[in-house]
Formats: C-alpha cells, structure tokens, sequence
C-alpha cells in the first residue's frame, strides 16, 4: 500500500518533468505553448455546462421523484433469479448513472457489512471495475458538440453490465471458491 | 435514442413525483442539480487548462507521435478508420494511459483533445463517428491499474488488507473493456448492415 501511495504521488510530478524536459530538448517554447494550450481549457469546459446541466437535471429528477427506487425493487426478482446478491443490485444500477452517488453506496455498504465481508468487497470491485457511463458520454460527447450519440449509449451500459457481472465472478471466483 | 430517454427519465420523475406526493423533493432536485453541473464545469477548468498546457508541449516536442508510433498495432485494431500518422492517435495513446494508472483528471483533457480530433476527421459533423465510439466504451468501462479512492475508504473502514480487491477489480475491469470492445464492433457492423438496406 504504501508503494501504491508513494507511487500515485511521485508519478505526477516525473511525468510533467519529463514532458517539460523533454520540451526544451526539442526547443519548444515551453511557457508560451503551455499558455496557449491551456487557453483551450477554459471554452471546453463552458461548452460542456448545457450538456451536464440537462443531464443531471433528469438523473436527480429521476432519483429524487423514486422512481430509481421502483426501478430497482422491480429488477429484484430478476436478479436473485441469477443468484445476485440484492444488496449491490442498487449499487449496480447507480453506478452508471452518478459517480457521486456510487460513490456514497458504495461506503454505505462497506459501513454497514464490513469491508472484508463478501458484500463489502463486492461492493469495492463494482465501484472500481467502471466508470460512470452517463457522465463520460455527456462530458466528451458535450465538449466536442456531438448531439447525435447513434449506438454510443447502448454499448456503454451493455459494458456497465458486463463489468457488474464480472465483478461479481470475480470476487465468488478468487475468494470464495 | 438520446431524446427519449431524457424525456422519459424527467417525465416518468414527476408522474411518480406525483403519485409519491414528494413533488417538493424533485422541485429542489432540479434546482440544486442545476447548480451541481456548473459547479463540476467550472471545477474542470483549472484541470483543462493545466493539463492540455502540458499535453501541448508534449505534442510540440513530438511526444505523442513517439507514443503513437510504438502502439501503433495496439490503436490500429481498435481505431481502423483513423489514418496513419494522425494526431488522434497520440491523444488517444495519452488517454488510455492516463486512465491505466488512474490519473482521471488528466484522462478527461487527453479524451476530449482526442474527441476533437476524431471529429475533425469526420467532417465536423454533430454526429458520433466510430472512432468516438470506441474511444467512449473504452473510457467508459475504464481499465485502471490501482483503484485509489476505493482502497482509501476501504482504509478508512479498518479493512484487514484495503488492497486485495485490486485483483479481482483487474479482472473485472479488463472483461468490462473487451467486452465493451466487442459490443462496439458488433453494433458498429449492424449499422452498416441497416444503412446498406
């Protein structure tokens, strides 16, 4: 764990050395073309509030009415059919749609079952084995103005819940079998 | 598709809203949510612009050509229509490796500059190409080598050994990545059947 930490922290620094280094090797005027290149920063991320802001908007209006909730409880028996634990159904669900509020299951679940449990770690690998599927498409799709998405949002939640089911083997397979 | 989804999530929102009787709960879901999605773009900016600082300078030196050209295989199976030596590959070289060793927010910068590319090469149109869409499935079921966040609050749970979910978190995502792989070429080889008809 430790070199896990002291990596992540000393990777950041080594690799913008090197770039830097690297630049003046080849005679790049560093600042300037770092300057001009950051200038890009600041329209990408304007460009990229309408799409957040509409998609957000009907993700919490979405959860906030319940309907989340329904959709869950309705999908219960279709997974216990598949001997999925209930429990990380939500968390499942969750986390193609909000990374905060995966986030916020996730420790909810390691609290409340003990992070050395099954459903603990469970819990661990289905927040690690993706990444918000909503949030990605909206965010690089939105900073590029792509408003025509085609197949782009079926083969993320098909890969959402091919990660789920993968976390799910995984854990039976490494630490109970 | 896109259209009707987010219709639908906000419509069926406040029917059931409606039925619940917490219609107030979703009037300040609106309104806060709102305000979260600014916040987030604004809280992007110092990342964007720090990062694609540095990623010019990478790419004035001819670092990013250097990581195109060892990957080359790797970018050519998974990126068939983008030509030889275009600048899309690099950016999209930098994305997959920033997302490998879990630098998220130096992923998002090199994506973008990748998406902006890739719709140059499309014509500029306001449509998906299917270079976006591979570059969005791998990004969406994210290979990272050491899942930081989760090891923290596994940690700060008093977890007898917080990173012996790194294993099966490996194998996991890696399924999810060729599965996502997978997935995109069989939906990209069905709508090439249904535009030929």
């Amino acid at each position: 764990m430790a070199f896990v930490q002291s990596f992540s922290i000393w990777f950041i620094p080594f690799l913008i050395g090197f770039i830097l280094l690297y630049g003046t090797y080849k005679k790049v005027p560093t600042y300037e073309t770092f300057v001009e290149g950051g200038k890009e920063g600041f329209s990408i991320a304007i460009n990229i509030i309408p799409f957040l802001v509409g998609m957000l908007v009907a993700i919490s209006v979405f959860r906030a009415s319940g309907a989340l909730d329904y959709v869950m409880m309705a999908m219960r028996p279709l997974f216990s059919l598949f001997h999925i634990p209930a429990e990380v159904v939500p968390l499942g669900l969750m986390r193609t749609i909000s990374g905060t509020g995966a986030l916020g299951m996730t420790s909810d679940l390691i609290a409340t079952h003990g992070p050395d449990s099954f459903i603990g770690r469970l819990a661990s690998t289905i927040q690690g084995s993706t990444d918000t599927t909503f949030y990605v498409l909206t965010v690089y799709f939105g900073a590029v103005g792509i408003k025509k998405m085609k197949y782009a949002l079926k083969v993320g939640l098909l890969a959402d819940l091919i990660g789920f089911l993968a976390s799910i083997a995984a854990i039976t397979l490494l630490f109970y079998s | 598709m896109v259209n009707y989804i987010w219709v639908g999530m906000m419509v069926i929102g406040f029917v059931v809203a409606a039925v619940n009787g917490n219609m107030d709960k979703v009037n300040e879901a609106i309104f806060t949510s709102a305000k979260e999605a600014v916040t987030l773009s604004f809280a992007m900016i110092s990342i964007l612009v720090f990062w694609l600082g540095i990623m010019r300078i990478a790419e004035k030196g001819g670092l990013l050509e250097v990581l195109a050209y060892l990957f080359r295989p790797i970018v050519k199976w998974l990126f068939p229509d983008i030509p030889k030596d275009h600048p899309a590959q690099g950016y999209i070289l930098s994305n997959m490796a920033a997302n490998l060793l879990g630098l998220g927010n130096a992923a998002t910068p090199m994506g973008i500059k990748a998406m902006e590319q890739l719709k140059i090469l499309n014509g500029g149109k306001n449509e998906a190409s299917r270079s976006m869409i591979t570059l969005l499935a791998i990004n969406t079921s994210s290979i990272t080598l050491i899942p930081t966040t989760i090891i923290a609050i596994r940690m700060s749970y008093n977890s007898q050994s917080p990173t012996d979910i790194v294993a099966p978190t490996l194998l996991a995502t890696a399924v999810a990545t060729i599965g996502a792989i997978l997935i995109d070429r069989y939906y990209y080889y069905r709508s090439l059947q249904k535009e030929g008809k």
